[in-house]
């Protein structure tokens, strides 16, 4: 029998395919001792070998896929598999004992563990978990229960877990990954940020998916409206198969639009943009025509290695990105880690309130050297194509002013040394916190731009953590407070004749983007699978009953009032 | 037996690229080759025990090398130690 489970859709689309269950199997390991010691040690040198073989593999792939940062933790797990230290230990237990390999790799890979776990040092702490993956290798080996990795894979699959870690996501292939489910997460958490820029459906936050599938039973997953389906029976199938067909058709309609300009039905333009993570996402923000970058998040630069980027990486990487849109805007934001954004070798303490605590901008002010590289690089950057630079999560104008201090001051040293820089940079800053929305008359004086953050300001504005599901219903991007306090930035922008946008997921939902553009919002910056939908949208909307739409909307008294109003003037047509 | 006192100058210390780069090549050697730091010796072929150390940035080390071609490893670490991890 099908069972149906709601979740969260993450990322629009339909995919059917056997389920992959991504789960480690039961490794544990009984002691026993009189054993065979010769053949324990062919064993354990066969288990080493294949584990070479897998690693060695992995490491090329990733290498191919993602570039050689990304594929240095494999040589790292390479050297382990040959550490004599390591190694040699264990064979001397197995001979010294005469016990099983399995249990004497366990005991000195604990003892390792051990060592590293009782660093005080996050980024030697997280060594353990290197350790640890590496024998558990070693040891599916010897137990015969392999590991599969995310990135062997090589059928149609679609996985189900109960979330993906950004390592993972980094190893899915597109080809094989046809889609995932996980049992926790929410529409901004990573997960669903990956498959959105992967174009894979995705359904997140199910909270059971892993305990009702069956390894390679067949799964649906409806990305568009968060719905999975196990075991589906045939006229299931053939109905979510007419609905694949379906979306299909419709993103073959809205890829006409690709080169066409983003206009409302009385002729107002605004531009719609792609946020983008790496200057791999480029080729996705071509595809789906986006009119420019509005949102580049410089953080996976830093994330999925043990150490900073140099300034020189972080050049390659801004330039690709320049050059490749050709001269149209790309607005790169700096650094934004803390939250539930970590950086174990920047070794921060834990705190109790990381949305609240020490993060993005205060961050980056605090560790200036790693700033001033970043802004190096950027100003660098600069000199090949339109950049703008953003600063994340300002919450005073002392801030903005050190900042763009800082930023003055590299460009003047880059101009003594000699080095090519960009002489005239828009900057401008993020609006996720409430008191610089409330402040943004004041901010429109001294800034090129803003660019509002809706994820965080939301969650700022409601005092409600976006990742607590038990207070999700206060992620509430229409209410009227919302709206209010976006009015009040885009009005303040216009003011001083600079320019408002919106990086934040609310830029590419159906039911924000008329009363955005009502409000008068010039930019609008969202996932790049979301442009065309939107574009579409557009061509229909009318700038001016949106904006008195819009108009009405601030006057509203709760959230599901503004929906129904939309869903009334702008929807159900 | 030959060896070479170093500064490290790295931002993050002895970590997994640099220690990568250092045990892959001291494991091209026939010779013994320790790093010391703090009064702690470890075998420079193991990257469990050099990444143990824990170096951080300012840390006096020293590399040791014993055997038939000891001289050849020190001057192949020496360039592997001067690609911005020490002075």
């Amino acid at each position: 029998m099908s069972r149906k489970l709601t979740g969260i859709g993450a990322s629009a689309g339909i995919a059917i395919a056997k389920a992959f269950r991504y789960e480690e199997p039961d490794l544990t390991v009984e002691k026993k001792t009189g054993v065979d010691v010769k053949k324990e040690l062919q064993s354990l040198d066969a288990a080493l070998e294949k584990s070479r073989a897998e690693l060695e593999q992995i490491k090329e792939k990733t290498m191919n896929d993602l570039g050689e940062e990304h594929a240095e933790i494999f040589s790292a797990h390479l050297l382990v598999l040959s550490d004599p230290e390591f190694v040699d230990a264990v064979k001397q237990k197995v001979q010294d004992d005469e016990i099983n390999a399995s249990f004497a790799l366990n005991e000195k890979a604990d003892e390792f563990i051990m060592i590293f776990e009782s660093m005080d040092n996050a980024y030697m702490k997280e060594r353990a978990a290197d350790i640890r993956d590496v024998s558990k290798r070693v040891l599916s080996h010897l137990l015969g229960k392999p590991i599969v990795s995310l990135a062997e894979l090589d059928e149609e699959v679609i996985i189900v877990g109960e979330d993906l870690t950004p390592s993972d996501t980094a190893q899915l292939n597109k080809t094989y990954v046809k889609g995932f489910v996980t049992n926790i997460g929410g529409r901004t958490s990573h997960s669903a940020i990956m498959a959105r820029s992967l174009e894979i459906p995705a359904v997140v936050g199910t909270k059971e998916v892993t305990s009702s599938t069956k390894q390679h039973g067949m799964v649906i997953v409806d990305g568009i409206d968060g719905t999975v389906i196990i075991n589906p029976t045939e006229e299931e199938l053939q109905t979510y198969r007419r609905k694949q067909e379906e979306f299909e058709e419709k993103k073959a309609e809205w890829a006409k639009l690709k080169d066409e300009p983003s206009v409302s039905a009385d002729g107002h333009h605004v531009e719609l943009a792609a946020n983008i993570g790496t200057p791999e996402d480029l080729d996705g923000v071509k595809e789906n025509g986006a009119e420019g970058v509005g949102l580049y998040r410089t953080e996976f630069l830093y994330m999925g290695r043990n150490e900073l980027p140099t300034e020189e990486e972080q050049f390659k990487a801004y330039k690709a990105v320049a050059e490749g849109m050709n001269g149209r805007p790309v607005v790169i934001r700096t650094l934004d880690i803390g939250g539930d954004k970590e950086l174990p070798y920047l070794d921060l303490p834990n705190e109790m309130n990381p949305f609240l605590g020490f993060r993005a901008i205060r961050l980056c002010l605090e560790m200036e050297d790693m700033f001033r590289t970043q802004l190096r690089a950027l100003l660098r950057a600069g000199a090949f194509g339109n950049l703008k630079i953003m600063f994340p999560m300002i919450a005073t104008l002392e801030e903005f002013r050190q900042a763009k201090a800082l930023l003055d001051d590299e460009r003047e040293k880059l101009k003594q040394e000699g080095t090519a820089a960009a002489e005239e940079l828009e900057v401008g800053i993020m609006v996720e916190i409430p008191s610089t929305a409330v402040m943004a008359p004041q901010f429109a004086e001294e800034v090129d731009f803003f660019s509002i953050g809706t994820n965080d300001l939301i969650q700022y504005t409601m005092a409600a953590d976006r990742m607590n599901e038990r207070v999700s219903y206060l992620y509430q991007p229409y209410s009227p407070a919302i709206l209010n306090l976006v009015k009040m930035v885009i009005d303040a922008a216009h003011a001083k004749g600079k320019w408002a946008g919106m990086c934040g997921e609310m830029a590419g939902d159906e039911t924000a983007i008329p009363l955005l553009l009502g409000l008068g919002l010039d930019e609008f910056s969202m996932s790049a699978t979301s442009i065309l939908p939107a574009r579409t949208q557009l061509l229909g909307l009318s700038k001016e009953e949106a904006a008195s739409a819009a108009e009405e909307a601030l006057q509203l008294r709760t959230s599901t009032e503004v929906q129904e109003l939309v869903q009334e003037r702008f929807i159900k047509k | 037996m030959a060896e070479q006192q170093y500064k490290i100058t790295a931002e993050t210390g002895i970590h997994a690229r640099p220690a990568t780069q250092l045990v892959n090549k001291a494991g091209q050697f026939e010779s013994e080759v320790t790093l010391e730091y703090n009064g702690k010796s470890v075998n420079l072929k193991s990257i469990m025990g050099v990444m143990s150390l824990g170096v951080s940035q300012g840390a006096e080390v020293t590399i040791k090398a014993e055997g038939p071609d000891e001289q050849e490893a020190i001057s192949a670490l020496d360039e592997v130690m001067k690609q911005g991890l020490s002075e």
